[in-house]
Protein backbone atom coordinates (compact mmCIF):
# COMPACT_ATOMS: atom_id res chain seq x y z
CA UNK A 1 0.00 0.00 0.00
CA UNK A 2 1.26 3.43 -0.88
CA UNK A 3 1.94 5.64 2.14
CA UNK A 4 1.28 9.32 1.61
CA UNK A 5 2.13 12.22 3.83
CA UNK A 6 -0.62 14.46 5.14
CA UNK A 7 0.42 17.38 2.98
CA UNK A 8 0.21 15.21 -0.12
CA UNK A 9 -3.15 13.78 0.90
CA UNK A 10 -4.64 17.20 1.55
CA UNK A 11 -3.20 18.69 -1.62
CA UNK A 12 -4.89 15.93 -3.64
CA UNK A 13 -8.33 16.80 -2.24
CA UNK A 14 -10.50 18.73 -4.70
CA UNK A 15 -12.11 20.27 -1.62
CA UNK A 16 -8.91 22.15 -0.89
CA UNK A 17 -7.80 22.93 -4.44
CA UNK A 18 -6.48 26.45 -4.87
CA UNK A 19 -5.99 27.25 -1.19
CA UNK A 20 -2.86 29.17 -0.27
CA UNK A 21 0.28 27.45 0.96
CA UNK A 22 -0.25 29.07 4.35
CA UNK A 23 -3.79 27.71 4.61
CA UNK A 24 -2.70 24.25 3.52
CA UNK A 25 0.02 24.28 6.18
CA UNK A 26 -2.57 25.25 8.74
CA UNK A 27 -4.94 22.48 7.61
CA UNK A 28 -2.07 20.03 7.84
CA UNK A 29 -1.52 21.07 11.43
CA UNK A 30 -5.20 20.27 12.16
CA UNK A 31 -5.18 16.93 10.31
CA UNK A 32 -4.31 13.39 11.16
CA UNK A 33 -4.69 10.01 9.49
CA UNK A 34 -7.07 7.54 11.04
CA UNK A 35 -7.89 3.91 10.46
CA UNK A 36 -11.16 2.15 11.30
CA UNK A 37 -11.87 -1.53 11.12
CA UNK A 38 -15.08 -2.73 9.51
CA UNK A 39 -18.01 -2.29 11.88
CA UNK A 40 -16.39 0.45 13.95
CA UNK A 41 -18.16 3.80 14.29
CA UNK A 42 -16.40 6.92 13.08
CA UNK A 43 -18.90 8.84 15.17
CA UNK A 44 -22.30 8.39 16.75
CA UNK A 45 -25.38 10.59 16.73
CA UNK A 46 -25.40 13.03 19.62
CA UNK A 47 -21.64 13.03 19.97
CA UNK A 48 -19.58 16.17 19.69
CA UNK A 49 -18.92 17.04 16.04
CA UNK A 50 -15.33 18.00 16.60
CA UNK A 51 -13.90 16.82 13.28
CA UNK A 52 -14.74 15.72 9.79
CA UNK A 53 -13.23 13.05 7.60
CA UNK A 54 -11.83 12.90 4.11
CA UNK A 55 -12.44 9.32 3.13
CA UNK A 56 -9.42 7.81 1.36
CA UNK A 57 -10.21 4.11 1.35
CA UNK A 58 -13.20 2.01 2.31
CA UNK A 59 -16.91 2.63 2.62
CA UNK A 60 -18.92 4.27 5.38
CA UNK A 61 -22.65 4.06 6.12
CA UNK A 62 -24.50 7.04 7.52
CA UNK A 63 -27.06 5.43 9.76
CA UNK A 64 -29.97 6.22 11.97
CA UNK A 65 -31.01 4.16 14.95
CA UNK A 66 -34.73 3.92 15.44
CA UNK A 67 -35.84 2.19 18.63
CA UNK A 68 -37.53 -1.10 17.86
CA UNK A 69 -36.36 -1.14 14.27
CA UNK A 70 -33.29 -2.33 12.47
CA UNK A 71 -30.50 0.15 11.91
CA UNK A 72 -31.36 2.29 8.88
CA UNK A 73 -28.70 3.30 6.36
CA UNK A 74 -29.69 6.61 4.83
CA UNK A 75 -26.64 6.94 2.62
CA UNK A 76 -23.33 5.25 1.99
CA UNK A 77 -20.18 7.28 1.51
CA UNK A 78 -17.17 6.24 -0.54
CA UNK A 79 -13.53 7.18 -1.21
CA UNK A 80 -13.12 10.80 -2.20
CA UNK A 81 -16.16 11.87 -0.19
CA UNK A 82 -16.36 13.99 2.93
CA UNK A 83 -17.88 12.38 6.00
CA UNK A 84 -19.47 14.75 8.47
CA UNK A 85 -20.87 18.24 8.10
CA UNK A 86 -22.35 18.80 11.54
CA UNK A 87 -19.10 20.44 12.64
CA UNK A 88 -20.14 23.54 10.69
CA UNK A 89 -23.29 24.47 12.56
CA UNK A 90 -24.22 24.80 16.23
CA UNK A 91 -24.74 22.83 18.37
CA UNK A 92 -21.88 20.93 16.68
CA UNK A 93 -23.25 17.49 17.40
CA UNK A 94 -23.55 14.55 15.02
CA UNK A 95 -27.03 13.95 13.59
CA UNK A 96 -26.31 10.44 12.32
CA UNK A 97 -24.05 7.52 13.10
CA UNK A 98 -21.17 6.88 10.72
CA UNK A 99 -20.09 3.23 10.64
CA UNK A 100 -17.26 1.71 8.66
CA UNK A 101 -18.67 -0.91 6.27
CA UNK A 102 -15.18 -2.04 5.33
CA UNK A 103 -11.72 -1.22 6.59
CA UNK A 104 -11.47 2.55 6.32
CA UNK A 105 -8.55 4.91 5.95
CA UNK A 106 -9.44 8.55 6.38
CA UNK A 107 -7.84 11.87 7.11
CA UNK A 108 -9.64 13.75 9.85
CA UNK A 109 -9.56 17.49 10.32
CA UNK A 110 -9.89 18.94 13.78
CA UNK A 111 -13.07 21.01 13.44
CA UNK A 112 -12.61 23.01 16.61
CA UNK A 113 -9.25 24.12 15.35
CA UNK A 114 -10.65 24.94 11.90
CA UNK A 115 -13.68 26.81 13.27
CA UNK A 116 -11.43 28.96 15.43
CA UNK A 117 -9.25 29.76 12.46
CA UNK A 118 -12.31 30.60 10.35
CA UNK A 119 -13.58 32.93 13.08
CA UNK A 120 -10.22 34.67 13.21
CA UNK A 121 -9.94 34.86 9.44
CA UNK A 122 -13.37 35.50 7.85
CA UNK A 123 -11.91 35.33 4.35
CA UNK A 124 -10.76 31.78 5.05
CA UNK A 125 -14.08 31.02 6.73
CA UNK A 126 -15.95 32.21 3.65
CA UNK A 127 -13.71 30.10 1.44
CA UNK A 128 -14.22 26.98 3.56
CA UNK A 129 -17.99 27.44 3.70
CA UNK A 130 -18.13 28.04 -0.06
CA UNK A 131 -16.41 24.71 -0.54
CA UNK A 132 -18.69 22.85 1.81
CA UNK A 133 -21.92 24.41 0.58
CA UNK A 134 -22.05 22.34 -2.66
CA UNK A 135 -21.52 19.19 -0.61
CA UNK A 136 -24.43 20.12 1.64
CA UNK A 137 -26.58 21.10 -1.35
CA UNK A 138 -25.81 17.81 -3.12
CA UNK A 139 -26.77 15.82 -0.04
CA UNK A 140 -29.98 17.80 0.40
CA UNK A 141 -30.84 17.19 -3.25
CA UNK A 142 -30.03 13.49 -2.93
CA UNK A 143 -32.25 13.20 0.15
CA UNK A 144 -35.10 14.89 -1.70
CA UNK A 145 -34.68 12.63 -4.71
CA UNK A 146 -34.75 9.61 -2.42
CA UNK A 147 -38.04 10.93 -1.04
CA UNK A 148 -39.45 11.09 -4.57
CA UNK A 149 -39.29 7.29 -4.68
CA UNK A 150 -38.06 7.20 -8.26
CA UNK A 151 -38.79 3.55 -8.86
CA UNK A 152 -42.22 3.21 -7.32
CA UNK A 153 -44.05 0.55 -9.34
CA UNK A 154 -46.56 2.12 -11.72
CA UNK A 155 -49.29 0.22 -9.88
CA UNK A 156 -48.76 2.49 -6.91
CA UNK A 157 -49.43 5.62 -8.93
CA UNK A 158 -52.10 4.35 -11.33
CA UNK A 159 -52.66 1.22 -13.36
CA UNK A 160 -51.46 1.05 -16.92
CA UNK A 161 -50.44 -1.36 -19.68
CA UNK B 1 -43.07 -11.93 -43.55
CA UNK B 2 -45.89 -14.32 -42.71
CA UNK B 3 -48.87 -15.12 -44.96
CA UNK B 4 -51.21 -12.62 -43.36
CA UNK B 5 -48.59 -9.89 -43.56
CA UNK B 6 -47.87 -10.74 -47.18
CA UNK B 7 -51.58 -10.66 -47.98
CA UNK B 8 -51.98 -7.31 -46.30
CA UNK B 9 -48.92 -5.96 -48.08
CA UNK B 10 -50.38 -7.04 -51.41
CA UNK B 11 -53.47 -5.04 -50.60
CA UNK B 12 -51.37 -1.99 -49.87
CA UNK B 13 -51.59 -2.36 -46.11
CA UNK B 14 -48.64 -2.10 -43.80
CA UNK B 15 -47.22 -5.48 -42.87
CA UNK B 16 -45.81 -3.92 -39.76
CA UNK B 17 -49.27 -3.96 -38.21
CA UNK B 18 -49.76 -7.71 -38.37
CA UNK B 19 -48.42 -9.67 -35.41
CA UNK B 20 -46.19 -12.64 -36.07
CA UNK B 21 -46.84 -15.76 -33.99
CA UNK B 22 -44.19 -16.61 -31.40
CA UNK B 23 -44.01 -19.39 -28.86
CA UNK B 24 -42.92 -18.97 -25.29
CA UNK B 25 -39.87 -21.21 -24.88
CA UNK B 26 -38.73 -19.96 -21.50
CA UNK B 27 -39.85 -17.86 -18.57
CA UNK B 28 -37.95 -16.46 -15.65
CA UNK B 29 -39.40 -14.62 -12.67
CA UNK B 30 -37.00 -11.73 -12.07
CA UNK B 31 -38.89 -9.91 -9.29
CA UNK B 32 -42.25 -10.34 -7.60
CA UNK B 33 -43.94 -8.45 -10.43
CA UNK B 34 -41.40 -8.83 -13.23
CA UNK B 35 -41.01 -11.76 -15.62
CA UNK B 36 -38.68 -12.33 -18.56
CA UNK B 37 -40.09 -14.21 -21.52
CA UNK B 38 -37.97 -15.99 -24.07
CA UNK B 39 -39.80 -16.27 -27.36
CA UNK B 40 -39.13 -18.21 -30.54
CA UNK B 41 -40.68 -17.27 -33.91
CA UNK B 42 -43.01 -19.94 -35.22
CA UNK B 43 -42.20 -18.90 -38.78
CA UNK B 44 -38.52 -19.56 -38.08
CA UNK B 45 -37.52 -16.03 -39.07
CA UNK B 46 -35.23 -14.45 -36.47
CA UNK B 47 -36.30 -11.05 -35.17
CA UNK B 48 -33.17 -8.98 -35.62
CA UNK B 49 -33.13 -5.78 -33.60
CA UNK B 50 -31.00 -2.90 -32.47
CA UNK B 51 -30.42 -2.32 -28.75
CA UNK B 52 -33.11 0.08 -27.56
CA UNK B 53 -35.83 -1.01 -29.97
CA UNK B 54 -39.17 -2.36 -28.77
CA UNK B 55 -41.89 -4.72 -29.93
CA UNK B 56 -45.66 -4.77 -29.54
CA UNK B 57 -46.73 -7.93 -27.73
CA UNK B 58 -50.25 -9.09 -28.53
CA UNK B 59 -52.51 -11.48 -26.65
CA UNK B 60 -55.76 -12.09 -28.54
CA UNK B 61 -58.81 -10.97 -26.63
CA UNK B 62 -56.75 -9.10 -24.05
CA UNK B 63 -54.72 -6.46 -25.84
CA UNK B 64 -51.35 -5.26 -27.00
CA UNK B 65 -48.48 -3.51 -25.18
CA UNK B 66 -45.09 -2.07 -26.10
CA UNK B 67 -42.14 -3.83 -24.45
CA UNK B 68 -38.44 -3.11 -24.87
CA UNK B 69 -36.23 -5.91 -26.09
CA UNK B 70 -33.81 -6.99 -23.39
CA UNK B 71 -31.99 -9.84 -25.09
CA UNK B 72 -28.70 -10.21 -26.89
CA UNK B 73 -28.74 -8.54 -30.32
CA UNK B 74 -26.24 -11.17 -31.48
CA UNK B 75 -28.85 -13.90 -30.76
CA UNK B 76 -31.90 -12.73 -32.72
CA UNK B 77 -33.30 -16.25 -32.95
CA UNK B 78 -34.52 -15.80 -29.37
CA UNK B 79 -36.60 -12.74 -28.53
CA UNK B 80 -36.14 -11.82 -24.87
CA UNK B 81 -38.52 -9.38 -23.21
CA UNK B 82 -38.70 -8.38 -19.56
CA UNK B 83 -42.17 -7.34 -18.47
CA UNK B 84 -43.55 -5.74 -15.31
CA UNK B 85 -47.09 -6.68 -14.43
CA UNK B 86 -48.92 -3.37 -14.19
CA UNK B 87 -52.14 -3.93 -16.16
CA UNK B 88 -54.33 -6.51 -17.85
CA UNK B 89 -52.04 -7.29 -20.80
CA UNK B 90 -48.76 -7.23 -18.92
CA UNK B 91 -50.28 -9.34 -16.15
CA UNK B 92 -51.39 -11.91 -18.71
CA UNK B 93 -47.95 -11.83 -20.38
CA UNK B 94 -46.27 -12.44 -17.04
CA UNK B 95 -48.51 -15.47 -16.48
CA UNK B 96 -47.55 -17.14 -19.79
CA UNK B 97 -45.93 -20.56 -19.57
CA UNK B 98 -43.66 -22.39 -22.03
CA UNK B 99 -45.65 -23.55 -25.03
CA UNK B 100 -48.01 -20.56 -24.99
CA UNK B 101 -48.43 -18.48 -28.14
CA UNK B 102 -48.10 -14.72 -28.37
CA UNK B 103 -48.24 -12.22 -31.22
CA UNK B 104 -45.28 -9.95 -31.85
CA UNK B 105 -45.02 -6.86 -34.03
CA UNK B 106 -41.81 -5.03 -34.64
CA UNK B 107 -39.08 -4.30 -33.81
CA UNK B 108 -39.89 -0.62 -33.81
CA UNK B 109 -38.23 2.67 -33.07
CA UNK B 110 -34.74 4.08 -33.08
CA UNK B 111 -32.27 2.30 -30.85
CA UNK B 112 -29.26 3.50 -28.91
CA UNK B 113 -26.66 5.23 -31.12
CA UNK B 114 -23.88 2.79 -30.32
CA UNK B 115 -21.61 4.29 -32.94
CA UNK B 116 -21.55 7.49 -30.86
CA UNK B 117 -19.70 5.60 -28.13
CA UNK B 118 -16.94 4.14 -30.30
CA UNK B 119 -13.55 5.14 -28.98
CA UNK B 120 -15.13 6.74 -25.93
CA UNK B 121 -16.14 5.81 -22.39
CA UNK B 122 -19.65 4.41 -22.60
CA UNK B 123 -21.77 5.15 -19.53
CA UNK B 124 -24.94 3.12 -19.17
CA UNK B 125 -27.02 4.77 -16.47
CA UNK B 126 -30.10 2.77 -15.62
CA UNK B 127 -32.72 2.84 -12.91
CA UNK B 128 -35.26 0.22 -11.89
CA UNK B 129 -36.66 -1.67 -14.84
CA UNK B 130 -34.62 0.63 -17.10
CA UNK B 131 -31.90 -1.99 -16.96
CA UNK B 132 -33.96 -4.16 -19.33
CA UNK B 133 -33.76 -1.86 -22.38
CA UNK B 134 -30.12 -1.11 -21.62
CA UNK B 135 -28.99 -4.70 -21.15
CA UNK B 136 -28.51 -5.14 -24.93
CA UNK B 137 -26.13 -2.15 -24.83
CA UNK B 138 -24.01 -3.84 -22.18
CA UNK B 139 -24.05 -7.11 -24.08
CA UNK B 140 -22.99 -5.33 -27.25
CA UNK B 141 -20.37 -3.32 -25.41
CA UNK B 142 -18.80 -6.39 -23.83
CA UNK B 143 -18.61 -8.02 -27.23
CA UNK B 144 -17.06 -4.87 -28.69
CA UNK B 145 -15.04 -3.85 -25.65
CA UNK B 146 -11.86 -3.17 -27.65
CA UNK B 147 -13.69 -0.46 -29.58
CA UNK B 148 -14.49 1.48 -26.40
CA UNK B 149 -12.23 3.43 -24.07
CA UNK B 150 -14.27 2.19 -21.12
CA UNK B 151 -17.59 0.66 -20.10
CA UNK B 152 -19.35 1.93 -16.99
CA UNK B 153 -22.71 0.66 -15.75
CA UNK B 154 -24.37 2.78 -13.09
CA UNK B 155 -27.54 1.14 -11.82
CA UNK B 156 -30.00 2.21 -9.17
CA UNK B 157 -32.93 0.32 -7.69
CA UNK B 158 -35.53 1.07 -5.09
CA UNK B 159 -34.44 -1.66 -2.66
CA UNK B 160 -32.04 -4.62 -2.74
CA UNK B 161 -35.00 -6.89 -3.49
CA UNK B 162 -35.80 -4.82 -6.57
CA UNK B 163 -32.40 -5.14 -8.22
CA UNK B 164 -32.98 -6.55 -11.69
CA UNK B 165 -30.73 -9.27 -13.16
CA UNK B 166 -28.62 -9.54 -9.97
CA UNK B 167 -26.67 -12.58 -11.15
CA UNK B 168 -25.78 -10.90 -14.42
CA UNK B 169 -24.78 -7.70 -12.59
CA UNK B 170 -22.45 -9.71 -10.40
CA UNK B 171 -20.95 -11.33 -13.48
CA UNK B 172 -20.41 -7.98 -15.16
CA UNK B 173 -18.96 -6.53 -11.96
CA UNK B 174 -16.55 -9.44 -11.72
CA UNK B 175 -15.36 -8.91 -15.27
CA UNK B 176 -12.53 -6.45 -15.62
CA UNK B 177 -14.11 -5.27 -18.85
CA UNK B 178 -16.76 -3.22 -17.04
CA UNK B 179 -16.93 -0.81 -14.14
CA UNK B 180 -20.23 -1.63 -12.43
CA UNK B 181 -21.71 0.47 -9.65
CA UNK B 182 -25.03 -0.47 -8.06
CA UNK B 183 -26.91 1.55 -5.48
CA UNK B 184 -30.29 1.31 -3.79
CA UNK B 185 -32.47 4.08 -2.44
CA UNK B 186 -33.45 2.11 0.65
CA UNK B 187 -31.24 -0.46 2.23
CA UNK B 188 -32.10 -3.69 4.01
CA UNK B 189 -30.13 -5.64 6.58
CA UNK B 190 -28.84 -8.04 3.94
CA UNK B 191 -27.47 -5.25 1.75
CA UNK B 192 -23.85 -4.25 2.19
CA UNK B 193 -23.61 -2.21 -1.00
CA UNK B 194 -24.17 1.43 -1.75
CA UNK B 195 -27.15 3.39 -0.49
CA UNK B 196 -28.13 6.58 -2.29
CA UNK B 197 -29.56 7.79 -5.55
CA UNK B 198 -28.05 6.59 -8.82
CA UNK B 199 -27.26 10.10 -10.06
CA UNK B 200 -24.86 10.49 -7.11
CA UNK B 201 -22.60 7.90 -8.72
CA UNK B 202 -21.82 10.13 -11.70
CA UNK B 203 -19.10 12.29 -10.10
CA UNK B 204 -17.22 9.14 -9.15
CA UNK B 205 -16.60 8.17 -12.77
CA UNK B 206 -12.83 8.04 -13.19
CA UNK B 207 -12.31 9.93 -16.44
CA UNK B 208 -12.72 13.29 -18.11
CA UNK B 209 -16.43 13.95 -18.86
CA UNK B 210 -15.45 15.14 -22.32
CA UNK B 211 -14.44 11.57 -23.15
CA UNK B 212 -17.78 9.98 -22.29
CA UNK B 213 -21.09 9.15 -23.95
CA UNK B 214 -24.05 8.38 -21.68
CA UNK B 215 -27.13 6.27 -22.35
CA UNK B 216 -29.79 6.75 -19.71
CA UNK B 217 -32.94 4.74 -19.09
CA UNK B 218 -35.38 4.58 -16.22
CA UNK B 219 -38.35 6.41 -14.79
CA UNK B 220 -38.57 9.86 -16.34
CA UNK B 221 -37.90 11.68 -13.09
CA UNK B 222 -34.79 9.56 -12.55
CA UNK B 223 -33.58 10.40 -16.06
CA UNK B 224 -34.16 14.11 -15.43
CA UNK B 225 -31.97 14.08 -12.33
CA UNK B 226 -29.41 11.88 -14.05
CA UNK B 227 -29.08 14.28 -16.99
CA UNK B 228 -28.63 17.14 -14.51
CA UNK B 229 -25.93 15.16 -12.71
CA UNK B 230 -24.12 14.35 -15.95
CA UNK B 231 -24.23 17.97 -17.04
CA UNK B 232 -23.11 19.13 -13.59
CA UNK B 233 -20.22 16.70 -13.85
CA UNK B 234 -19.18 18.39 -17.09
CA UNK B 235 -20.61 16.23 -19.85
CA UNK B 236 -21.97 17.95 -22.95
CA UNK B 237 -25.73 17.31 -23.44
CA UNK B 238 -25.04 16.26 -27.02
CA UNK B 239 -23.27 13.18 -25.62
CA UNK B 240 -26.27 12.08 -23.57
CA UNK B 241 -29.10 9.89 -24.81
CA UNK B 242 -32.34 8.85 -23.11
CA UNK B 243 -35.04 6.30 -23.82
CA UNK B 244 -38.44 7.92 -23.44
CA UNK B 245 -41.64 6.06 -22.68
CA UNK B 246 -45.15 6.99 -23.69
CA UNK B 247 -48.35 5.16 -24.51
CA UNK B 248 -47.33 3.53 -27.77
CA UNK B 249 -50.15 1.95 -29.77
CA UNK B 250 -49.45 1.55 -33.49
CA UNK B 251 -45.66 1.50 -33.23
CA UNK B 252 -45.16 3.13 -36.61
CA UNK B 253 -46.03 6.78 -36.10
CA UNK B 254 -49.59 6.70 -37.38
CA UNK B 255 -51.81 7.04 -34.37
CA UNK B 256 -50.12 9.79 -32.36
CA UNK B 257 -50.67 8.19 -28.96
CA UNK B 258 -46.99 8.45 -28.07
CA UNK B 259 -46.48 12.06 -29.10
CA UNK B 260 -44.03 14.02 -26.98
CA UNK B 261 -43.89 17.57 -28.28
CA UNK B 262 -42.73 17.29 -31.90
CA UNK B 263 -41.65 13.66 -31.49
CA UNK B 264 -43.66 10.50 -32.12
CA UNK B 265 -41.68 8.30 -29.78
CA UNK B 266 -42.50 5.00 -31.45
CA UNK B 267 -41.04 6.28 -34.71
CA UNK B 268 -38.59 9.07 -33.76
CA UNK B 269 -37.61 7.44 -30.47
CA UNK B 270 -37.78 5.87 -28.02
CA UNK B 271 -34.10 6.82 -27.87
CA UNK B 272 -33.50 10.54 -28.30
CA UNK B 273 -30.52 12.79 -27.72
CA UNK B 274 -30.82 14.81 -24.54
CA UNK B 275 -31.02 18.17 -26.38
CA UNK B 276 -34.12 16.85 -28.20
CA UNK B 277 -35.99 16.40 -24.93
CA UNK B 278 -34.36 18.86 -22.54
CA UNK B 279 -37.26 21.31 -22.92
CA UNK B 280 -39.87 18.54 -22.76
CA UNK B 281 -38.69 16.23 -20.02
CA UNK B 282 -40.45 17.08 -16.81
CA UNK B 283 -43.16 19.21 -18.42
CA UNK B 284 -46.24 18.28 -16.46
CA UNK B 285 -48.71 18.51 -19.35
CA UNK B 286 -46.62 16.22 -21.58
Amino acid sequence: MEIKGLAEVLAAQPLFAGLSTETMSFLESCAKNEVFEAGVFLFKAGGQADRFFLLREGDVALELQIPGRARLTVQSVHPGHVVGASWMLPPYSWRFDARALTAVRATSIDATCLRRKCDDNPALGYEVFKRFLPILADRLQAARVQLVDLYAPPGEIGRAG
Amino acid sequence: MNDAAAALAEQGGDPGLVPRPFEVVGTRRELDDVVTLELAPLDGQALTFLPGQFTMLYLPGIGEIPISISGDPARPERLVQTIRSVGAVSEACCALQPGARIGVRGPYGRGWPLEAALGRHLIVLAGGLGLAPTRPIVTWALENRSKLAGLHLLYGARTPDAVLYPTQLLGWAGAEAANVMVTVDRHSDQWSGRVGVVSDLVPELPFDPALGTAMVCGPEVMMRFSLQALEGWGMAPAQMYVSMERNMKCGIGWCGHCQLGPHLLCRDGPVLAAPQVSDLIGVWEL
